[in-house]
């Protein structure tokens, strides 16, 4: 059977879904996990705090292929039947999580010390502090490198086609095998990803610079 | 009845983990000391050079930091035979790490040229040194005590980003990991193990790293 290069690209293209929509629910679930971990690392709780370093050590320290073969290998020792699928989910938002906590710290740390003792004294609880006073001037700068690293996610997700996820770079892959065309798929995998990430870098640069001037 | 962890079955296999680790060292050092020359080469190119390799040497930074590593490294190893170039997995990996953290360092060097006051380029055409020398003896040892800590970092992530080489059959921790998952079938063990040894090269090299630069550029920086 014959592949036409527009076989290739179409095949291809439907593939991308997958690594947008895993890109899309690691995102998600960072983001929850890394604004629960704010809480903890801006807290007043020394321990609190030193855990959160620790789980960011642990995960920027540590390979991403790693992290996804011990969620994979280890969720079922704790008795859950684990698809690939899942298992890249869930390193994946943990993996995000330990970036976004980092980032996001930043930017609350930026929020002029004034503002955290001005809510106090109006009797605020740490949690309304957070909520009503702090992350809305935080998240104003958060925005610029929170997009720039959804561009490392979804490169990330490149590598849950090691554990088996059906995704672009697998699909690749497989497609190599069935048609000894290397040159042009991985080109054009790799066209795929910057269709997907250019925008995304280009996008945060120019926030970043709105930001810088305004 | 829960699954009880055994570490045991992995001691025998010592000598494959401190292979995996020279492996994965061996790489590294190799993609850092390329890398940077030509980031050196790329970043001065890029701040000095005419618009053509400008316009060059951003889009090689573009299309390199937006498409993924392990995408890079099946380019480099199973497309590039048709044109000709056979590598053997060691030589493309190499070349794709070196090929990535070229790509990084450019843009780490470029920021950091870009942050010597330009007082400092100015002074020195005016003590009537050439415009090369001036790059080489006054701009560039400021701009790399600038941004040194950002290339340890980066040099680090390469080091992390490699356990996707074991993906074409190089031997490195990552493929020994997998060499012994299927010997003695306690995966979770194995991994978690090589996990920790990467976790330690990491720590260990971002403080050695961070202490030879200290000797080299004291009073560099601007």
């Amino acid at each position: 059977m014959e592949f036409t290069l527009w076989d290739l690209i179409r095949n291809l293209l439907l593939a991308a879904r997958w690594t947008l929509l895993l890109s899309a629910i690691a995102f998600a679930g960072g983001g929850l996990g890394g604004l629960f971990l704010l809480v903890l690392r801006v807290s007043r709780s020394a321990s609190a705090r030193s855990a959160v370093k620790l789980y960011i050590e642990a995960f920027q320290g540590t390979p991403l292929l790693m992290q996804l073969f011990l969620v994979f290998f280890g969720l079922p020792l704790l008795g859950f039947d684990v698809s690939a699928w899942l298992a890249a989910t869930v390193a994946l938002s943990l993996y995000a999580s330990a970036y976004l906590v980092e980032i996001w710290r930043g930017c609350v740390d930026a929020v002029p010390r004034g503002q955290w003792d001005a809510s106090a004294s109006l009797g605020m609880h740490y949690l309304t502090q957070l909520r009503l006073v702090i992350l809305p001037q935080a998240l104003r700068m958060a925005v610029p490198p929170t997009v720039g690293f959804l561009v490392q996610l979804v490169k990330s997700t490149a590598l849950a086609s090691i554990i088996g996820y059906n995704e672009l770079t697998r699909t690749g892959q497989i497609m190599t095998n069935a048609t000894f065309r290397p040159f042009a798929i991985y080109a054009l995998v790799a066209l795929i990803y910057f269709a997907m990430c250019y925008p995304l870098t280009s996008y945060a640069r120019s926030l970043e610079r709105r930001l810088g001037s305004a | 009845m829960g699954y009880e962890l055994d570490f045991g079955a992995l001691l025998q296999y010592l000598s494959l983990f401190l292979e995996g680790t020279a492996v994965t060292l061996g790489l590294t050092a190799v993609a850092a000391v390329c890398g940077m020359m030509l980031a050196v080469g790329g970043a001065a190119a890029a701040s000095e050079g005419s618009a053509g390799i400008r316009a060059f040497v951003a889009g090689y930074v573009e299309l390199i930091r937006n498409t993924p590593f392990i995408v890079q490294m099946f380019f480099v190893f199973f497309g590039l035979p048709t044109l000709g170039l056979r590598l053997s997995a060691m030589e493309a990996a190499m070349l794709a790490m070196t090929i990535n953290l070229t790509a990084y360092a450019i843009e780490i060097v470029r920021a950091g040229i870009e942050a010597v006051p330009v007082g400092q380029r100015e002074a020195a055409l005016a003590f009537g040194l050439k415009p090369r020398l001036v790059f080489a003896l006054v701009v560039l040892p400021q701009a790399l005590g600038n941004v040194y800590p950002a290339l340890v970092s980066q040099v680090v992530i390469t080091m992390l980003e490699s356990a996707v080489v074991s993906q074409i059959a190089v031997v490195d921790l990552t493929h020994v990991a997998d060499f012994i998952q299927s010997r003695n079938f306690r995966a979770f063990e194995t991994y978690l193990a090589i996990t920790a040894v990467y976790l330690a090269l990491a720590v260990l090299m971002r403080r050695l790293l961070a202490r030879c630069g200290r000797r080299l550029l004291a009073g560099r920086a601007a």
